[in-house]
């Protein structure tokens, strides 16, 4: 018993010892490598930062492009684009249908981007309506959900305006999809 | 020893149960309380100590450049017209991105560093020794993995200090017998630098070295626990386990070699804060040159540091021809490996351990005397001092360097001409250094540039970077005058102290803010229009327009104050180069003058008058852009000087089946650029600067 007393201390104080190194080297080791994997994170997250600005109206066609028959017509949507380091100079970025009703003077605009998963939906003249080729999701040729849809929203419609010398521009934003309000993205 | 043996049974009884019980779960599927025992540990004879570090602190060294590579990839593009750019957008424009490229390659240099200290450290105490050979003859192929990297690395960026130094490389590569030509073309992709030199250099450094590495870490890495450490002897501590002693030494000297590589990258930081300058996060850690250009020379050309020993091995055999590059760069490097793959037989007798001591502290101290020869030459003209070779250069000047006029200029004295060809040869080092001094300050103000031109809002066009900096005035239009105009012009500031003589050397006018104010005025300056600045060195100093300006011009009863005034607001607004709008009412006047055929309408048609062209130059849109184009196109155009034109070449004018001298782009660039016509960032572009001449 004597024997083991007496070894009880020195123990604890190896022990003791042995934890304090060992703390000590998890935290030098720990903030070694603080700088790397802070570097790495630090830019990893730099897209979150980044936005595509505010939407601004961007020249679409001119009027007499787009009669008043009620028939949506594809035009592309040209702007100047920056994607990270290059910048375009007046490049298609995105497509929308614009349409005119009979006898009347009001355009309107859907973007082409589909609300459902952000596939490009077409054009069907034959059945006279919009599909999605990727899930089958069907619109009017207003942009009204044909049901059952998998789609959770009408399409985008955009604004449009239409200049005294017949321009006509569209208001370009790209919306979350998937969700059943329309949410323009940042 | 024993009690630590049990450490983590005993620990156990401090864990909660729960958390216990998810130990237990966990280590049942996975027996990971075993691995950690096993990787902890290990006994390491005679204690913990410093020396045992370096191979941890480079295993250390080697995830961080996982890590921090890992997320550079994640935003780096291979290709020629991708490279730079988007190192530019890290370096530049992602938050962050300095810090992680800064990290990624201070923290290679720190490995070199450390496998240079690993070696010296297993070599000295030769821990190569049986049975641990092949533990050793795995940490050279290691250690050629990561020489490897560091060479495939420096290319990525794609500026010219990449670009060209990698070609030296791969063109050293091409020195192999037989088999080198078809090596170099693997390597670079093709038979010339381009997408594929990169798309392969990157998939080496990313992708084929570092699994490679890791494959080779494994395998030498159990081979040492399998052998366990090697103690430095003699033994004088008791052993003791891995954990906890020799982790917090490994440990701290991690955070030390962190520490340093933060320094580095962060001093120029605190010198910046310190001087009280703004700090640039972009030109903090890695360097960025400006975009490659293989028609762009590179005089700063140099390796990495660590390389520069290489570099300069291959001077010792100059005058050898591509035998001596062969011997420098292949024979006596893959030499020195296979020594070093033989150190474990060697070791195995006391003189050979002596022997590798010898020849690896001999390698190091070579490469060491190597690296500061090199450093020595470029950098000589900081200490020397030139002045003291002007007699010299007055010799050199006279005799043209012919080495009997020479000889005669020395009075045909043996000593003299053997103190004077030793002293022209420092003089030569000296002018050596200089130019390369002047290149590195070239290559600076070059990435510079570039990085301005890349920061514009239209950003970088799809052509990449290189298609800004070709046609950026700033940088191309001193190069072209510097090439095709400075043989006759200047291009000085004459207010500057002594530029006289410069102006002497020339036989045309002084072109330095050509068409803005001051140079108007100096034009119509009867003390300055006969000198060497303007019109003194050539046909026209005797011609109408010397007289008109030191006779007429100069008559106060003809021309008042008022109307020289006007007619200088006139030039230089029809120079477009007239700032500020104080003086616009006077250009009105001016313009009259100027167009009226009792004055400067008598020789030179301009606005209405109806002086016919061919005697003198057309003054309208005189000093535009469009003005200077045509007459460096033509000067003997009927709009210049058909009949009059003093030598001045027709540049942008082929002769029959041939090439003009310049292209019309060229010309255009020493257009802008004479007339300070180039991009400047919003920030710096201040009101009322000089005629936009920086």
């Amino acid at each position: 018993m004597t024997a083991e007393s007496h070894q009880e201390p020195a123990d604890e104080k190896t022990k003791r010892r042995s934890f304090l190194t060992g703390a000590l080297a998890i935290l030098c080791g720990g903030l070694a490598t603080v700088p790397p994997f802070g570097a790495a994170l630090w830019s990893f997250f730099d897209p979150l930062r980044r936005s595509s600005g505010a939407a601004t109206f961007l020249p679409l066609t001119d009027l007499t492009n787009v009669p008043a028959d009620g028939q949506p017509r594809q035009f592309p949507v040209i702007a100047d684009r920056v994607d990270a380091w290059t910048g375009f100079k007046a490049e298609p970025i995105g497509a929308v249908y614009v349409k005119r009703d009979e006898g009347s003077d009001r355009v309107e605009a859907l973007s082409a981007t589909c609300p459902h998963a952000g596939c490009f939906v077409e054009l069907d003249k034959a059945a006279g309506c919009f599909r999605c080729p990727c899930h089958n999701s069907s619109f009017t040729l207003d942009g009204g959900i044909v049901a059952p849809s998998p789609s959770p929203r009408s399409m985008d419609s955009l604004e449009c305006e239409v200049s005294k010398s017949g321009a006509v521009s569209v208001k370009w934003q790209n919306f979350y999809s998937g969700t059943e309000e329309k949410v323009a993205r940042k | 020893m024993t009690e630590t043996q049990s450490p983590d049974t005993s620990s156990e009884a401090h864990v909660p149960a729960s958390t216990r019980g998810l130990g237990n779960w966990l280590d049942s599927r996975t027996g990971y309380r075993a691995l950690i025992q096993s990787a902890l540990y290990e006994r390491v004879p005679g204690g913990a100590r410093w020396r045992y570090v370096w191979g941890s602190t480079l295993v250390f060294a080697f995830m961080t450049q996982v890590v921090t590579g890992l997320v550079l990839w994640a935003s780096y593009s291979a290709s020629a017209q991708t490279a730079w750019e988007s190192v530019y957008f890290i370096q530049y424009e992602m938050t962050g991105g300095w810090l992680l490229r800064g990290i990624h390659h201070v923290m290679a240099q720190a490995m070199i560093v450390l496998l240079a200290l690993h070696v010296m450290q297993v070599v000295i105490d030769g821990a190569y020794r049986a049975p641990r050979e092949v533990n050793f003859w795995l940490g050279l192929v290691l250690m050629t993995l990561v020489l490897g990297m560091a060479l495939t690395g420096y290319l990525l960026p794609w500026d010219q200090k990449g670009y060209w130094a990698t070609r030296v490389a791969t063109n050293l590569a091409g020195l192999v017998p037989l088999i080198g030509p078809s090596i170099q073309q693997l390597v670079v992709g093709g038979p010339d630098y381009g997408h594929h030199t990169l798309t392969r250099f990157f998939a080496l450094h990313a992708g084929f070295l570092p699994a490679t590495l890791v494959l080779f870490l494994v395998l030498h890495l159990s081979l040492f626990r399998k052998h366990g450490l090697h103690a430095k002897q003699p033994i004088t501590q008791p052993d003791a386990m891995f954990w906890p002693d020799q982790v917090l030494k490994d440990a701290v000297a991690m955070l030390a070699v962190m520490a340093v590589v933060l320094g580095v990258i962060l001093l120029p930081a605190l010198r910046a804060i310190l001087a009280g300058e703004p700090i640039v996060s972009g030109h903090l850690g890695a360097e960025l040159g400006a975009p490659a250009d293989p028609s762009e020379p590179y005089a700063a050309a140099r390796p990495e540091w660590y390389f520069l020993f290489l570099f300069q091995f291959l001077k010792v055999f100059e005058g050898w021809g591509a035998t001596g590059e062969f011997l420098g760069a292949i024979v006596v490097p893959g030499a020195t490996l296979g020594v070093m793959f033989l150190m474990p037989i060697l070791g195995q007798w006391k003189l050979g351990h002596r022997f590798n001591v010898l020849f690896t502290i001999a390698i190091l101290a070579g490469a060491g005397l190597l690296t500061a020869m090199a450093v020595h030459e470029d950098y000589y003209a900081l200490w020397a001092d030139r002045s003291a070779f002007a007699d010299v250069e007055k010799v050199l000047d006279s005799t043209g360097g012919d080495s009997e006029k020479i000889a005669a200029a020395l009075g045909h004295d043996k000593k003299k001409i053997a103190d004077f060809e030793n002293r022209r040869h420092k003089l030569e080092s000296i002018r050596r250094s200089e130019a390369f001094l002047s290149a590195v300050k070239q290559a600076g103000r070059d990435a510079d540039r570039a990085v301005e031109l890349a920061g514009r809002p239209e950003k970088i066009p799809p052509t990449g970077a290189l298609s800004l900096v070709r046609s950026d005035p700033l940088t191309q239009g001193p190069r072209l005058f510097a090439q095709h105009c400075a043989s006759c012009h200047a291009h000085v500031d004459p207010s500057v102290k002594g530029v006289e003589r410069e102006f002497a050397k020339g036989s045309a006018a002084n072109l330095f803010e050509f068409g803005g104010e001051s140079w108007v005025r100096g034009l119509l300056d009867p003390k300055q229009v006969a000198s060497a600045a303007y019109f003194g060195n050539t046909a026209h100093s005797e011609g109408d327009m010397v007289s008109f300006v030191s006779e007429d011009f100069a008559d106060k009863e003809v021309w008042k104050q008022a109307d020289k005034e006007a007619v200088v607001f006139a030039l230089v607004e029809e120079a477009g180069l007239l700032k500020g709008t104080e003086n616009t009412k006077l250009v009105k006047r001016g313009r009259e003058l100027i167009a009226d055929t009792d004055r400067c309408g008598s020789c030179h048609p301009y606005g209405e008058n109806e002086t016919e062209l061919g005697y003198a130059p057309d003054l309208n849109g005189w000093g535009s852009t469009e003005w200077v184009v045509g007459i460096i196109t033509d000067p003997t155009h009927q709009r210049f000087y058909p009949d009059t034109n003093d030598r001045m070449p027709r540049f942008g004018v082929a002769s029959e089946g041939g090439l003009p001298a310049l292209t019309s782009e060229q010309i255009e660039l020493i257009s802008r650029w004479l007339r300070g016509s180039w991009y400047r960032p919003a920030a710096s572009e201040k009101p009322g600067a000089a005629a936009g001449h920086p």
